[in-house]
């Protein structure tokens, strides 16, 4: 009988973070739960992702986008107040100080530039905090492309100034109106554009998750975030890598470009999910938007809905890698409270003068929480995005 | 060649007897009156009836259907009441579920499969799995008798279409349209041309299904294709308040307008 990519692929898994294979999976996890409808696309955009990351024109072109348009190299920045604050040294790799203000864009640049050479003319995205739409929204804009992002209508409202940038940026935001009207359900709005125009448009995929080939494509676009602090570390180390390396995870994109970087090292690696929303945390497996992977639901089957200060972390599930390093022990994953996080935003605000994203104000909580188990240490956490859309939201939090 | 199980061999006598093939949709659990719409259908000339298990993040449905879901998960359904209401039914015409993988995946793929031969459901569509990742539910579906019917949409290429054709049983589900479920103003081309494609390459009875919304398109695609399968225009009478009766008296006219050719 045919049941061909039902096994867990063979030794396409090793080393760790390698190529999925064709099946797409991660041990137990990934894979390609799609409507039959999607899976030509998704086996075209395996095919086409293939051979443009084996052309070098292609990679060439990348680089060169990376560097003269985002701002890349991002650098490390040696945090000396807050590690004294904190008693353990801190360095940050800077994917704040991106082009549109965060790690998004690497992945964008990416698949905007594959989008083009498979000859699409349209983009869909999701949002949740907004970042990804508009990293996604300038890509369109650079490459005259036309544009579509679903946003949740809690996150539209909670984020205003990412929705006025993105139609400034000519994109057309589409509110997702079912279920909690959060990321999750701008996932599923986005998906069911794509059933409907999967012939002219580009499901520009934000985050480290869905069916193969995206959690391990957007992964990889984001490996040099990770090959960047590796250098830069050695740099500031004397050829040695951090102790611990630390991101914040929602559907988990930055927290794989930076942890790729050291997976094969002794460097421990730490992903911070939100209390309302930790996936790995609650270790219940389970199928939605495409792949296998740890997901938030009741005793059906049915998916709950995240709660989350930060509206880029308020997803119930987690890409399905995350949930392969947990299982192997490769990660660890840890969960902070809404609170934490609001004192984790203002700690790195009042003592190195940046204002850091929210959700990456989760990773700032955990170390700060666990200043005592970290003393003596070398942290290296990504700041993978700047703070200025969640600033509003935070006059509100502190009632100022 | 696998047996053929109660779902197929319906539809096959409906086929043998020269007639078309009519399945409806009926959401699982909305309205306290679910299972009379159910009896309604079945006595409105239907040759099986699928129903459907809400899912609280259903991909491939429309504002129609996604309706239906929330209203019946807000009202309490859950896989086990509907499954246990099913059971209690009577009903005499074949049966299928349609739902979501994770509520098969959560349950567990034979545990799941169990419930589904204990409730006398014949058969399950699983509209996230496709062919590549079938493997441990089928092997589930076919050891408790569950005949597992796979989609077969537009944008397969023609090689793919067999090997669906092959692993499909029950019947071949044609996806009408690039999208999601929904009534449309008229049916696709699209339609015609899966349809087309799919009858040259199996036996197996083909149903369309997917912006296949009036009699007057299901007589059209029907030209074709074996038979149809009606959804988001059978569940809209549903959340209208139509009642049993009503919904029984649209099934009825697809019927007629099916045998009137």
């Amino acid at each position: 009988m045919l049941s061909e990519g039902t096994l867990p692929s063979e030794d396409a898994q090793s080393p760790i973070m390698g190529d999925p294979g064709a099946s797409g999976r991660f041990g137990q996890f990934g894979g390609q739960f799609v409507p039959e409808t999607l899976v030509p696309a998704c086996q075209e955009l395996e095919k086409a992702f293939r051979s443009a990351w084996a052309d070098q024109e292609f990679r060439s072109e990348l680089s060169t986008l990376l560097a003269d348009y985002a701002g890349r190299p991002s650098p490390v920045t040696e945090c000396h107040r807050l590690s004294e604050e904190l008693g353990y040294r801190v360095l940050l790799k800077r994917e704040d100080l991106n082009h549109t203000g965060s790690h998004k864009i690497n992945n964008v640049m990416g698949q905007a530039l594959l989008a083009k050479r498979m000859g699409k003319t349209r983009l869909i995205a999701e949002t949740g905090a907004g970042q990804h739409g508009v990293a996604t929204a300038t890509a369109a804009a650079l490459f005259g492309m036309e544009c579509r992002v679903y946003m949740g209508e809690v996150d539209i409202e909670r984020q205003k100034l990412n929705v006025f940038r993105m139609n400034l940026l000519g994109a057309d935001v589409v509110p997702a109106m079912s279920g909690s009207r959060t990321l999750k359900d701008a996932v599923n709005e986005a998906m069911r554009d794509w059933v409907a125009k999967v012939e002219d448009s580009y499901y520009c995929l934000g985050s480290a998750m869905g069916p193969h080939p995206y959690p391990w494509m957007v992964r990889t676009f984001h490996e040099v975030i990770g090959i960047e602090a590796r250098e830069q570390c050695a740099r500031l180390l004397d050829g040695g890598v951090p102790d611990v390396v630390t991101a914040c995870v929602g559907g988990g994109s930055n927290a794989i470009g930076i942890f790729s970087g050291f997976a094969d090292t002794d460097a421990e690696l730490v992903g911070v999910e939100p209390a309302g929303g930790a996936a790995v945390g609650r270790k219940v497996p389970g199928v939605v938007h495409g792949s296998k992977s740890y997901l938030m639901q009741d005793e059906v089957g049915q998916v709950l809905e995240a709660e989350s200060i930060s509206a880029g972390l308020d997803y119930p599930g987690v890409g399905p890698e995350h949930a392969h390093l947990a299982d192997i022990g490769r990660a660890r994953y840890e969960s902070v409270t809404d609170d934490e996080v609001v004192e984790g935003f203002q700690l790195l605000a009042r003592t190195e003068g940046i204002i850091p994203a929210l959700e990456c104000a989760h990773a700032l909580a955990w170390m700060s929480r666990e200043r005592e188990s970290l003393a003596g240490k070398t942290v290296l956490m990504n700041l993978s995005g700047r703070g200025d859309k969640d600033v509003a939201q935070m006059m509100d939090v502190l009632g100022r | 060649m696998s047996e053929i199980g109660k779902f197929e061999h319906a539809l096959r006598a409906r086929r043998e007897s020269g007639g078309k093939i009519l399945v409806p949709y009926i959401t699982g659990g909305l309205g306290d009156d679910w299972i009379e719409t159910l009896h309604a259908v079945a006595a409105a000339g239907a040759d099986g009836i699928e129903i459907g298990i809400p899912f609280s993040d259903p991909v491939m449905d429309g504002p129609t259907i996604q309706e239906a879901n929330d209203r019946a998960l807000s009202s309490g359904a859950t896989p086990q009441s509907i499954l246990a209401a099913v059971r209690e039914s009577d009903i005499e015409i074949p049966l299928a579920v349609m739902t979501y993988y994770n509520i098969a995946f959560r349950a567990g793929d034979t545990r799941f499969a169990t419930d589904l031969a204990d409730a006398g459901i014949s058969a399950c569509i699983l509209p996230d799995l496709p062919l590549e990742e079938t493997g441990s539910w089928t092997d589930a579906a076919d050891a408790a008798g569950i005949e597992t019917i796979l989609l077969a949409a537009p944008t397969a290429p023609d090689e793919r279409l067999p090997r669906i054709c092959e692993r499909s049983r029950g019947f071949v589900y044609g996806v009408g349209l690039l999208g999601i479920t929904g009534v449309r103003s008229s049916l696709a081309t699209s339609a015609m041309d899966i349809a087309t494609r799919l009858k040259a390459v199996t036996d197996k009875p083909v149903l369309v299904g997917v912006g296949v919304g009036t009699p007057e398109q299901a007589v059209e695609v029907s030209t074709v294709a074996d038979g149809v399968v009606v959804g988001s225009a059978i569940v809209n009478r549903m959340l209208s308040n139509a009642g049993p009766e009503g919904v029984g008296e649209l099934v009825a006219e697809f019927r007629a307008a099916l045998d009137a050719g």
